[in-house]
């Protein structure tokens, strides 16, 4: 027979674990967060398989530019999908209401969910820069490693931010993939992670420096790519995807609904969660 | 000192009043049951108690504490089962009660609490795999995992087999002789009878009746209903207050059955005719609910 409240870092742990735990057994998440992105490198590698050469250098894959994008685009739905959904459907299934019913405090389970999503993110990435190291001879500038560390840092809290408020925005489960979808993939489109469009439309230019996933892909090309020769820190795309981040935050603070939105309460409910957490 | 006190509480959902306007107190040690038809408003009082849902006016306080307002100390020392909640179906049932253990200071060793709502054998299996009724039996362990002095149950037995029920009869007995004041409502009119200490009735968002099972809702201790039947060609001339009846079947709820029935059996004796199956029985719960809440048979 036990007494005395668990620690706060024990019960952020247990959360933590608990979250990843529920991550490893969901097949089709662990496909699509992990898998998923490698295949788009793998076939870009297919239907470019030149080698570039650089005057003076060893001859490069076009892998050197597509890992360091697939991984932040992987990065980023690793936090951003999984974290939106995944609570999206808590919430339906009524899982958010039995948590809230216990003293556990809303924000360590938010911090279980959220120190989660940042380690499979970083898996992720992980996997996506050694297969490109180990199949397709990406090269890694060491030097420039801090720069590509404290973008995934800055990336993946962001991200992360951002999947809670697609979670609050989201009006139930079953929308909440298609919201993802219908964010994330355009958006990737005009941020570099696929095909760089070539003389693209100001406008579309402009959507793609709005949006934070340039702030993302852009940095840590830059920190793989054999053209940079400053240590590749972007202050200035860090500061855009933090605000981002604080503004995903801030909304979900505000909206984030611990009950089913079809319930009743869920609205006072959800403003007193928010100055409480 | 009551454990929960309600007084004046309203609930509406927009044009819905589901709660209008109740009072009610539970002592500490109480076992108190909610009764009521579908949609009477018992979820509505019980999730306000819990602090899951907000009032719309009125008074409650829980353990000393306002539910809307309370925190994290208050939910240490309460239990809950809602009537419907979800869990993750990828855990197993021994890993969910850990983890839900772990949030509490006053823990209930994990085996023991997976012992006596009998899981034993499913202890390693995921939820999903779970039956109905083995799910709720999880649920039941989460709720008390945490060592509750107050404890909430809306409809903890539904979907249990008579067994599983007897079992859950016996824990919340258990907990009772611990001191748990426990707030459970439940359709099965046994249940109440067998557990509660005191039973409210709600209808229609209100409390129609309140007291102790055996005594809610007669107006004397005495009230008994009379019931029997007449062969086929018996002759007529009963006693009030069945001569006012078409028979052949007669039931009727009388508050003075002594001489009630006094008079009726000289009334067989007299003319030689036999009252088949004549009982005298006190009103169950079910008979008094039944006709509290207007479902009942005297139309
Ligand atoms: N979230 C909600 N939004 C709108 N109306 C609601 C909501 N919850 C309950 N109601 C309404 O309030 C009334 C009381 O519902 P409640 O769930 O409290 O009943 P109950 O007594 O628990 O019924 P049951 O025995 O079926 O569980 C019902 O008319 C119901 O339709
Ligand atoms: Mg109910």
């Amino acid at each position: 027979m036990s007494e005395g409240r668990t620690s706060t870092p024990t019960l952020v742990w247990r959360q933590i674990r608990y979250q990843n735990t529920l991550f490893w057994r969901t097949p089709v998440a662990a496909f699509f967060t992990l898998i998923f992105p490698l295949m788009f490198l793998v076939l870009f590698n297919l239907l470019f398989d030149d080698p570039i050469e650089i005057q003076g250098r060893d001859p490069l894959t076009i892998a050197q530019f597509y890992a360091p994008a697939l991984a932040a685009f992987a990065a980023a739905s690793a936090t951003y999908t999984n974290i939106g959904v995944g609570q999206a459907i808590a919430r339906d299934e009524q899982i958010l209401k039995r948590i809230r019913s216990t003293p556990l405090p809303p924000w360590i389970y938010m911090a279980g969910v959220v120190g989660s999503a940042i380690w499979i993110a970083l898996i992720a990435t992980v996997l996506m820069i050694s297969v490109g190291v180990f199949a397709y001879g990406l090269n890694i500038y060491v030097d420039r490693l801090p720069a590509a560390i404290l973008t995934l840092a800055v990336g993946v809290t962001a991200f992360a931010a951002l999947g809670l408020a697609l979670a609050a925005i989201s009006p139930t489960g079953d929308t909440a993939p298609a919201v993802a979808n219908a964010t994330l993939l355009p958006i990737a489109f005009i941020s570099d992670v696929f095909i760089p469009i070539s003389d693209p439309a100001a406008w579309l230019e402009f959507l793609g420096d709005f949006f934070p996933l340039k702030h993302f892909v852009v940095p840590l090309q830059d920190a793989f790519s054999p053209f940079v020769t400053d240590a590749a820190f972007r202050g200035g795309d860090l500061v855009v995807m933090a605000a981002w981040g604080v503004g995903g935050l801030a909304y979900s603070l505000r909206f984030f609904s611990w009950e089913p939105k079809t319930e009743g309460g869920a609205r006072t409910r959800r403003k007193k969660t928010g100055a409480a957490t | 000192m009551p454990a929960i006190t309600i007084s004046g509480l309203t609930k509406s959902y927009g044009d819905v009043q589901a709660v209008r306007g109740i009072d009610l107190a539970v002592d500490e040690g109480e076992v108190f049951a909610l009764l009521g038809p579908n949609g009477a408003g018992k979820t509505t009082t019980v999730e306000i108690l819990e602090g899951h849902r907000s009032r719309t006016s009125g008074e409650v306080s829980v353990l000393g504490e306002d539910p809307a307002s309370a925190g994290r100390e208050f939910r240490e020392r309460i239990g809950v089962v809602l009537q419907s909640s979800g869990m993750d179906k990828e855990l197993t049932v021994r890993e969910s009660v850990e983890l839900y253990a772990a949030m509490f200071p006053r823990r209930n060793p994990i085996e023991r609490i997976i012992e006596i709502v009998g899981l034993e054998e499913k202890a390693d299996a995921r939820i999903k795999t779970l039956s109905g009724g083995q799910r709720r039996r999880v649920d039941l362990a989460l709720g008390i995992v945490g060592k509750p002095e107050l404890l909430f149950l809306d409809e903890p037995t539904t979907g249990f087999d008579p067994s599983a029920r007897r079992k859950s009869w016996d824990l919340i007995d258990r907990l009772r002789s611990l001191g748990t004041t426990i707030l459970l409502t439940t359709h099965y009119m046994d249940e109440a009878q067998h557990l509660a200490d005191r039973v409210a009735v709600m209808s229609d968002g209100l409390i129609v009746a309140e007291g102790t099972p055996d005594t809610l809702g007669s107006r004397s201790d005495d009230e008994a209903i009379v019931s029997f039947r007449l062969a086929p060609g018996a002759p007529t001339g009963l006693p009030a207050p069945f001569s006012a009846m078409p028979g052949p079947s007669f039931e009727v709820s009388v508050e003075d059955p002594t001489r009630v029935l006094y008079a009726l059996t000289s009334w067989a004796t007299t003319k030689g005719v036999s009252l088949e199956g004549l009982t005298v029985s006190k009103p169950t719960l079910e008979d008094v609910y039944l006709e509290l809440t207007g479902d009942g048979r005297n139309e």
